[in-house]
């Protein structure tokens, strides 16, 4: 049996049932109680579970993640919100270096059970402050699991599935994707994080990308298939742990490796994937790797901007095309 | 908020041991500091440390009121706070050397010690970033609906970073059972405390989170045990936290490089008469003979020995400890 939701409202559907399933699951963050969330993505939690379980905070960002991780060290498994992921940079210690480094420093005595949501990514016009891919972030502290759902199934399994994690999980919800449909994969297995989803098979390129750009990609290699061009899109759903297999596979067929991805290219998830591969699997590929990034510039505001700076569909059928050249 | 000298509160009042238990601990904190020194001139410990000689009857105050199951966090500078929340020394030295058989199995070292099983849940490096934690190990307690108290030592200097405003505030709004202790050594790093913050009492600090401040001498056992005492039962009993201010003085460097040149003429001398061990000792002579406070003294002596020759007796660790404990 399947629903069709939102990918906004499926955030509430997801942490209803976990909370259901676990009484030791509550959640924190600012106006997520009473008001449902800045962006209703709780809406309807509080009237359920009630003040205990769903606990509006003050605007401390250090103190709502400090809490969750506190919390989780005395046995609950608290699910922190961090409004917009931008404002990680204000908690950014209690994520880099207290969630992710307490288990390995205090030798595994530390369980830190904690998920922290956080709206993700620009293409709404909420200019640089506000549309940060701040997954990109947290690539390089080992400890944390990232999560970057693109459609309705996804975020709601992947939401069950780093609830359930016993690790530290950073669940990135794509802001753009708010209306996007889908169903409520109710009754299906449990995802493990950390696993593929190879959305469209193709032999000529291997595109990998994450939340707006995965629908991006896809659209573009429908319009692709009109030039001869067969592509496969693989999205990883998760950056830490990485199905580097899945790409590696896809590879074999393809000899072709472009990533997409809405950030710049420094430090970013697609530049560390790109790295793994040609290290790795050198002999697979037939033509240098692709990585299509934004600019090197924060978030335009302006429409016409942010429309150019944000990789589109057209940069990806025009770099596929390229890359199949070779 | 109230905020005065707490009196110090007579250890007569307590069961006949009480005040033995006290020197014990304390002596076995000043003894441990006094080893991790001599270590440091053998190279036998990396990176930094720091050290608590002269802080000691703050943190045996407050966790001689406290059970195992409560929780506690402290600073980079917490030997202290862990030993007297029952850390065996042992383990304790065996961490600060790096070995196998240290609390952390070797991969914390000086600044995190950390003992779950006695509620040493976590010694922070990062200034005040223990407080938000702690703020959640409250909130646990209260969702739970145990009697669990949690408890965080930190600095002066500490009051002045945005998490204590963060965890004082978020602790007070939701009532939480914590009691926060400022551990007043006068000096962060290197600046005297009045360079760096306009108001002389911390513990004032408490009334813009409506908590109680409160003031006590911390270099006197029984009055920050009684202060103590009445925070951990006020917390217990859902009545919110509590903010401790312990007046006190580090009688050693900041850390292991540190000569401590910035200190007035004086200074140190001044507070060495009223070091923590020896206002202990000479009001225990009332009731106990010289003799008797000797033994108190070998035998705390013979403990922190024979734990450091465990300690040196451990393997390092193994190669494959390195990969475990990244991921649950
Ligand atoms: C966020 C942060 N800033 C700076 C430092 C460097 N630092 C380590 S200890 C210290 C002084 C802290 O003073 P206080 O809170 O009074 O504690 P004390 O060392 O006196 O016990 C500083 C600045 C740090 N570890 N963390
Ligand atoms: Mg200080």
């Amino acid at each position: 049996m399947s629903e069709e939701i939102n990918y906004r409202k499926v955030i509430a559907v997801a942490l209803a049932d976990a909370m259901r399933e676990d009484d030791s699951v509550l959640l924190l963050g600012e106006d997520v109680g009473a008001a449902g969330g800045a962006f209703k993505t709780t809406a309807g939690l509080f009237e359920e579970f009630g003040p205990r379980r769903v606990r509006d905070t003050p605007i401390s960002e250090q103190a709502i993640v400090g809490a969750a991780i506190g919390s989780a060290l005395c046995g609950l498994r608290p699910v922190a919100e961090i409004m917009f992921a931008d404002f990680a940079g204000v908690c950014f210690d209690q994520i880099a270096n207290q969630l992710a480094k307490y288990r390995y420093m205090t030798a595994g005595q530390a369980q830190l059970p904690v998920t922290i949501r956080m709206a993700n990514g620009a293409g709404a016009g909420f200019a640089a402050q506000h549309s940060q891919a701040a997954e990109n972030w947290f690539l390089s502290i080992p400890g944390l699991k990232i999560a970057v759902p693109a459609t309705v199934p996804d975020l709601y399994l992947l939401l069950r599935a780093a609830i359930r994690d016993d690790d530290p999980v950073l669940v990135f919800e794509h802001k753009n994707l708010f209306a996007l449909k889908g169903s409520i994969p109710r009754g299906v297995a449990p995802l493990r994080l950390g696993v593929a989803d190879i959305v469209r098979q193709g032999n000529d390129v291997t595109m990998v990308a994450t939340q707006q750009m995965r629908h991006r990609a896809v659209e573009a290699a429908d319009l692709l298939v009109q030039e001869g061009i067969e592509a496969t899109v693989i999205d990883p759903r998760t950056l830490i742990p990485f199905d580097d297999e899945a790409v590696r596979a896809s590879l074999e067929q393809t000899a072709r490796l472009m990533v997409v991805q809405e950030t710049v290219q420094a430090g970013s998830w697609g530049a560390s994937l790109i790295a793994r591969m040609v290290q790795d699997h050198f002999e697979l590929f037939d033509a240098p790797p692709t990585l299509l990034s934004t600019p090197n510039t924060p978030a335009p505001y302006a429409a016409a901007l942010e429309r150019e700076w944000l990789p589109s569909v057209e940069d990806i059928r025009i770099g596929a095309r390229e890359l199949v050249k070779w | 908020m109230t905020i005065g000298v707490e009196a110090s509160a007579s250890l007569d009042q307590g069961p006949p041991d009480d005040a033995a238990a006290l020197l014990a601990m304390m002596l076995r904190i000043r003894m441990f500091e006094d080893k991790v020194m001599d270590l440091f001139s053998q190279n036998l410990v990396r990176g930094s440390t720091h050290l608590c000689q002269g802080q000691e009857a703050v943190t045996v105050g407050v966790c001689s009121v406290l059970r195992h199951v409560d929780t506690m966090t402290c600073t980079y500078r917490g030997h202290g706070a862990v030993i007297a929340k029952g850390a065996p020394l042992a383990a304790c030295f065996g961490e600060l050397l790096g070995r196998a058989g240290g609390l952390c199995r070797g991969k914390g070292g000086s600044m995190h010690f950390a003992d779950f099983s006695v509620g040493a849940i976590g010694s922070n490096a990062i200034v005040g970033a223990h407080l938000p934690i702690t703020v959640g190990a409250a909130l646990a307690s209260s969702y739970l609906g145990d009697d669990r108290v949690a408890v965080s030592f930190f600095g002066d200097g500490a009051t002045n970073i945005g998490a204590f405003h963060e965890a004082l505030n978020l602790a007070s709004v939701w009532k939480l059972p914590a009691v926060f202790v400022i551990e007043n050594n006068q000096y962060g790093e290197y600046s005297p405390l009045r360079s760096t913050t306009p108001i002389d009492r911390l513990a004032r600090r408490a009334d813009a989170y409506g908590m109680p401040g409160v003031l006590v001498d911390g270099n006197d056992v029984a009055a920050v045990r009684s202060v103590a005492r009445s925070a951990v039962e006020r917390a217990r009993a859902g009545q919110g936290p509590t903010l401790i201010e312990a007046d006190t003085y580090r009688q050693v460097g900041h850390s292991r490089s540190d000569p401590a040149t910035y200190r007035p003429a004086g200074e140190l001398d001044r507070w060495l008469e009223r070091d923590p061990i020896l206002l202990l000792e000479r009001s225990m002579l009332t009731r106990w003979s010289t003799e008797e406070l000797d033994t108190i003294r070998q035998t705390a002596q013979r403990d922190v020995d024979s734990a450091l020759e465990m300690a040196l007796a451990m393997p390092e660790p193994t190669l494959d400890e390195m990969a475990k404990d990244v991921w649950a």
